[in-house]
């Protein structure tokens, strides 16, 4: 499968922690409070089932997925799009541990759902892309470098356990 | 993953959009890609400052959407189109083709946040095709 994200790459050992500045906190947990997790997580949930469509593969059981007004439209997407930002609040509460916060859904996305870890970070692109363009130019470099790091230990976190 | 003749259009018709701030985006992009990817600023160490918003930095940014500007007149064969711009990263500038990636990615969050409207996925796949594309066309002369 061809390498699309460029989402930075982090190997979190398990004795080595992940280093927040204050900026990078502050920023995440900005972020967080601001969006609406019933908006950005459907859109970004679509957004990566219109962009990358082979991501179309783990949600067969979700109905019409035939083209982009219908991956919109498709109640099911909404739900799990929501889904998955309450997940990812899991991790924003708890940044100092997120790769024990996330030991078990590791353990669900591997063995239960089988996802390719591959595609944690094609979601996190289109994340980025949803936050950017609500925050429009509030969504600075420096704020697209914190919100990055954030989800890419988020992804490690989410491979962790596979194998 | 070929450019459809869909993806041309949708291409095309969000450039008429955006290409008349192509040089905002150029600005944007390459500042926020030094910032995010700082591994990035290796290949500017010739110039005094490498730091967003800069001279230097709004100059590259213009001549890059100036080759994206290309590439869209180009869109029917962008291996023929952008042959020179290939041979000239090939071998003058030496840019590791992974850094291309990169940059596409700056770009798109840029689009994202000046024209969250007009940006939609739809807009996004064709425009991530293209790009991908661009620089696929770009890493052709380098071995």
């Amino acid at each position: 499968m061809p390498e699309n994200s460029v989402s930075a790459d982090l190997q979190t050992e398990s004795d080595k922690m992940v280093e927040w500045t204050d900026f990078e906190r502050n920023t995440i947990q900005d972020i967080f409070s601001r969006i609406e997790y019933d908006v950005v997580g459907p859109a970004a949930l679509a957004r990566c089932l219109v962009v990358y469509p082979w991501t179309q593969r783990y949600f067969g059981g979700f109905g019409n997925l035939y083209n982009a007004a219908a991956i919109k439209g498709n109640p099911m997407v909404s739900k799990h799009g929501t889904t998955i930002l309450n997940g990812l609040e899991r991790a924003v509460k708890n940044m100092d541990d997120i790769t024990n916060t996330y030991a078990e859904l590791s353990v669900l996305h591997s063995e239960k759902l089988h996802v390719d870890p591959d595609n944690f970070k094609l979601l996190a692109d289109c994340l980025t892309i949803v936050v950017a363009a609500q925050l429009g130019n509030e969504f600075t470099g420096e704020v697209q470098a914190a919100f990055q790091k954030f989800l890419a230990v988020v992804v490690s976190a989410l491979g962790r356990q596979y194998r | 993953m070929s450019l459809s003749e869909k993806d041309k259009a949708a291409v095309k018709a969000l450039w008429s959009k955006i290409g008349k701030s192509s040089d905002a985006i150029g600005n944007d992009a390459l500042s926020r890609m030094i910032v995010v990817y700082p591994q990035t600023k290796t290949y500017f160490s010739h110039w005094p400052e490498v730091t967003p918003g800069s001279p230097h930095i709004k100059a590259h940014g213009k001549k890059v959407m100036g080759g994206i500007a290309l590439a869209v007149t180009k869109i029917d064969d962008l291996k023929t189109g952008l042959s020179e711009l290939s041979e000239q990263h090939a071998y003058k500038l030496r840019v590791d083709p992974a850094n291309f990636k990169t940059l596409n990615h700056c770009i798109l969050v840029v689009i994202s946040t000046m024209f969250p409207k007009e940006f939609t996925p739809e807009a996004h796949v064709s425009l991530d095709k293209f790009l991908s594309g661009v620089a696929l066309a770009l890493a052709d002369r380098y071995r």
